[in-house]
């Protein structure tokens, strides 16, 4: 019965529903397959067992007393031998796949693509989302646009406790936190409305934080960028706290304006006791600039900066903590 | 006086909360007046609160996790009914915030105060039958081991109408669940419950690891330990090694919330991925510890009831030990989205596939075990067929899960929960089931009643799949876990097939309840004379009569076969008068366990409430009974030859007349 619910739930998978199994993006897409594969894979092991269950069950049961009966067989080779190498053999090739795939499906590791990619700053909050495009110095609140086809490099920090970003239909996941900067890279190969939203809990307000993840068409989205330049609301420091103050389902607004380095600024707050305090915020200059020097010089070092914080001291040198070692 | 504790922090303005409170109180009062009104509160104290008999303890844990677990269901019944309706324009029956307490009780009693003590019981109740041995090494310590674990599930309770418990889930959210984002007392109250049971089941991992490598009986080696022997070793090493790291990563956090440090805030240098590290590594080793004795009660009963020897018993033994091993090597798999470079998620992600290699081989010699056997099928062979048949499902979404870039997808979505129940359901509680079923009548001297036991199993089985295959859809529905109210109306309609199957699982938890009932009522019909309940044990604990002497064996057999009871048997050397009998040496019961268990209840209360006289002075209180009770010497009593000569010549006498009524057959 189990079986063929689940046989059932991955038939399903054509349903629009299932968001995961039904992607709209390259990203998703390998995830998708990924799991179909590693699905077919498994049932190698699986199937047999629900076989023998039932086989067994009937064959062996006390009341045929044609079945054979062998009270002290206990041990075969063959059979063991069986039992050892089939799923060795079956996680050997799952592994190799996880090599691949792992690689591959990076969440820092930039796309391939001729269009040029847009950047936007994801800040959660306690319980909105902020997303700034700092190539267009522009904001919005809870509602995401871009175009389609276009890579998404996001970068994502948290202004409070942790959240994870996610757009299923897109792919990959990542968690947010403060004091961090994460790293995430999608792109959507179809136009359409996608449901997006905080998948990790964080407290009260946290059933709210989804929004519409839109993909347009370039036009389209240069117009939405033009149109949001015009807005009377301009994202200032003094917006930011207090649109960070407790609060659910923050109107969706549009900013035409945003502090300088306000990314950078909700990242320091949580890092004034490394030495960093505000009069030296200029010199954070660039955290950015220098991931980007690193992906443009060799994109090896992308690696090292992987979930790599940079911040700088009063001494004016540059410290590094990195995720891998935590 | 009352630290930070008014009459404003008892929720008598909540209808739901102060229900369950007065309800759960009557239940306890009528217990309580029964009792009084019985005269059995002297029978109680000495005879069980006081005990230090390992067979005591054990059904006392066991109590203790049915109850537990009937709260937990409780928990997650109102979950399923909150899911079920809270879509749109609904806000369902519950508040969020009430909601979002839910959860982490349902999860922190599940595992703290159901899974372990329910293990623990049967560790209790078997080990020491199974290695032919009189009783645990340090009975004391047993005692307190348990008064520990019930003071931490005491402490859980009283949160249900003093205050409220955490909002930041079983694991423990960080940051959410520091100070700054959650001030109240619901996290302290979950911190206290865990740390106090924690401090209870790493005493009981030391006390079985030492029984088990020093009380063998002669003969014994390790290669002829029965396999809930075996899996019982490798629970209590992990139990030993990981146990320290929950205990010191709950003092850090103690810290942070009572003394303002930072190791774990979002500033100062805190990190909350280190909470989240230092909590799996004793999370993951943790699933394995309640899981691993499960897989042993299988391997007993799938031998049994196929009359039949166990395949593979090397194979098993060495799987058992892989997965011991393997499983300190996981914990990273609970959080690969956070950014970790990708060698380093690839790493975890193919040691947790791993784990499924001796998993895959275990599940193929229960298989091979009942091939060409004879299998009868009893409440507890249910409970194994049952336990194949679901838990390979579990097996393979957590494989999938395993593959990091197939994680980022469905990671903290509901198919992450209708994972993990797929895998403790079946693999550890299916197995605790099955073990209840199977040695009640050595504990009590009869049998359950096999058809409400079945109508137990359907209800569980049924309800399971109704309740938790729908979450695997909505996991890729791309439904996040803990959600109070939720705009996706498509979620719906398989949130309330999982409301039903909840109901379903009610179903068969009533027929559990039944089946209780009916036993003790027709326990005259099922009673059993031998001692070998089922007629075809094949381990020491079926030699003793059931229930057994306080003793167990009044003289220590001398083991030469992996199923020495069945060879006995065989050889026609079973019900054997010895020769002689000799003085046997006791412990005498202790009141230390139940009096450090009041006073750790007091001590975690006051210091949830900051009432520091209270906690000052319980914790002097502890102290002072710990030196006390050490300086007794007058620690055992003896049960004299010609005492124990004379309860075993009526065992003999009754045993004689059973088998030869059984003859006549």
């Amino acid at each position: 019965m189990g079986v063929v619910l689940l046989l059932g739930t991955v038939f399903l998978s054509s349903c629009s529903n299932m968001v995961v199994l039904d992607p709209k993006g390259p990203i998703g897409s390998e995830e998708a397959f990924l799991i179909k594969i590693a699905f077919i894979l498994m049932l190698i092991v699986v199937l047999p067992v629900f076989v023998m269950v039932i086989w067994f069950s009937v064959r062996y049961r006390a009341s045929n007393k044609k079945a054979t009966y062998k009270p002290n067989w206990a041990h075969s080779h063959k059979i063991e031998l069986v039992v050892w190498l089939v799923p060795i053999a079956i996680v050997a090739a799952l592994s190799y796949l996880t090599w691949v795939k792992t690689h591959e499906l990076d969440p820092y590791k930039p796309l391939e693509s001729e269009v040029k990619p847009i950047r936007i700053e994801v800040v959660s909050t306690d319980w909105n989302w902020l997303f700034i495009y700092p190539d267009y110095n522009i904001a919005v609140v809870n509602h995401l646009v871009f175009p389609a086809n276009a890579p998404l490099n996001f970068k994502l920090t948290s202004a409070s406790v942790m959240t994870s970003f996610f757009i299923p239909q897109l792919g990959s996941q990542i968690y947010v936190m403060a004091g961090m900067q994460t790293k995430l890279h999608l792109l959507a190969d179809h136009e359409g409305t996608y449901l997006g939203q905080n998948i990790e809990y964080s407290g009260n307000g946290y059933e709210t934080m989804h929004f519409d993840a839109v993909a347009t068409s370039q036009e389209e989205f240069e117009d939405w960028v033009e149109k949001a330049k015009q807005s009377p609301d301009k994202m200032t420091l003094a917006t930011f706290k207090e649109f960070s103050e407790p609060n659910i389902n923050y109107p969706v607004t549009t900013y035409s304006s945003v502090a300088p380095k306000l990314f950078n600024h909700i990242m320091m707050q949580f890092m004034g006791w490394m030495g960093g305090s505000d009069h030296n915020m200029n010199m954070t200059d660039d955290m950015d600039d220098m991931h980007h020097m690193h992906s443009m010089q060799d994109s090896t070092k992308m690696h090292e900066g992987h979930g790599a914080m940079t911040m700088p001291s009063d001494s004016g040198d540059v410290h590094t903590k990195t995720m891998e070692d935590k | 006086m009352f630290g930070k504790l008014t009459l404003s922090d008892i929720p008598y303005n909540d209808p739901i909360i102060m229900g369950a409170v007065v309800s759960a109180s009557l239940a306890g009062l009528v217990i309580i007046a029964l009792i009084t009104y019985f005269k059995k509160w002297p029978y109680l104290w000495h005879e069980w609160l006081t005990s230090v008999d390992h067979k005591r303890i054990g059904v006392m844990y066991i109590v203790l996790a049915l109850v537990m677990m009937l709260r937990g269901f409780a928990d997650a019944l109102m979950m399923r009914g909150q899911q079920a309706m809270a879509a749109g324009a609904d806000h369902g029956y519950l508040t969020a915030h009430h909601y979002d307490q839910i959860f982490g009780s349902h999860g922190t009693i599940m595992i703290i105060f159901v899974a372990m003590p329910f293990v623990i019981g049967l560790m209790n109740l078997v080990i020491p039958h199974q290695i032919g041995a009189r009783d645990v090494a340090f009975p004391v310590l047993n005692s307190v081991s348990f008064w520990l674990t019930v003071a931490g599930a005491g402490l859980i309770m009283i949160s249900l109408g003093v205050g409220e418990f955490t909002n930041a889930g079983w694991f423990g959210i960080a940051p959410l669940f520091e100070k700054t984002y959650n001030p109240g007392v619901g996290v302290d109250y979950w911190m206290w419950a865990f740390q106090i049971a924690g401090v209870g089941s790493l005493l009981s991992g030391v006390n079985f690891l030492v029984t088990i490598v020093k009380m063998r009986a002669p003969g014994m080696t390790w290669m002829k330990l029965p396999l809930f022997t075996w899996t019982t070793v490798t629970t209590n090493v992990l139990m030993i090694l990981s146990f320290p790291v929950i205990t010191g990563a709950l003092f850090l956090l103690t810290l942070d919330r009572y003394l303002g440090m930072h190791f774990f805030t979002n500033d100062m240098g805190g990190n909350m991925m280190m909470w989240n590290n230092l909590f799996w590594m004793w999370g993951h080793p943790e699933v394995y510890i309640v899981v691993l004795p499960s897989f042993g009660i299988f391997s007993e009963v799938v031998a049994t009831f196929s009359r039949k020897k166990l395949f593979g018993y090397v194979s098993l033994v060495w799987a058992t030990a892989a997965i011991m091993i393997l499983s300190f090597t996981v914990w990273l798999h609970h959080f690969f989205t956070m950014g970790n470079t990708v060698n380093v998620n690839i790493f975890f992600g193919i040691a947790t596939m791993l784990i499924a290699i001796p998993t895959g081989v275990k599940v193929y010699d229960w298989l091979f075990t009942m091939y060409r056997g004879r299998i009868t099928f009893t409440t507890p062979m249910y409970w194994v067929l049952g336990f194949l048949t679901i838990f390979v499902i579990g097996g393979m979404t957590g494989v999938l899960m395993a593959i990091p870039p197939a994680d980022f997808v469905v990671h903290n979505s509901l198919f992450l929960i209708a994972h993990f129940h797929n895998m403790l359901i079946p693999g550890a509680l299916f197995g605790y089931f099955a073990g209840f079923a199977y040695w009640f009548p050595k504990v009590f001297g009869f049998k359950l009643d096999e058809k409400w036991g079945k109508r137990a199993f359907w209800g569980w089985s049924i309800g399971f799949l109704v309740a938790f295959m729908p979450l695997y859809v909505l996991g890729f529905m791309g439904m996040p876990r803990r959600m109070a109210h939720y705009d996706t109306m498509a979620w719906q309609p398989w949130l309330i097939a999982a409301a039903v199957g909840a109901l379903i699982i009610g179903l068969g938890i009533l027929a559990q309840g039944m089946q209780i009932f009916v036993s003790i009522r027709d326990r005259k019909k099922n009673v059993d004379l031998t001692g070998d309940s089922w007629g075809d044990g094949r381990t020491l604990e079926w030699m003793s009569s059931s229930p057994p002497p306080v003793y167990n064996f009044a003289v220590i057999p001398k083991v030469n076969e992996l199923d020495e009871w069945w060879a006995m048997k065989e050889n026609g050397t079973a019900y054997q008068r010895p020769a002689e009998y000799h003085d046997i040496h006791m412990p005498k019961n202790v009141a230390r366990g139940p009096i450090i268990g009041g006073l750790v209840l007091a001590f975690g209360f006051a210091m949830v409430w900051y009432i520091w006289w209270l906690a000052i002075a319980a914790m002097i209180g502890i102290i002072a009974t710990v030196i006390i009770g050490s300086s007794h010497d007058d620690e055992e009593y003896i049960i004299p030859a010609a005492e124990v000569k004379r309860i075993e010549d009526e065992r003999f006498e009754q045993l004689a007349a059973a088998l030869e009524e059984k003859k006549n057959n």
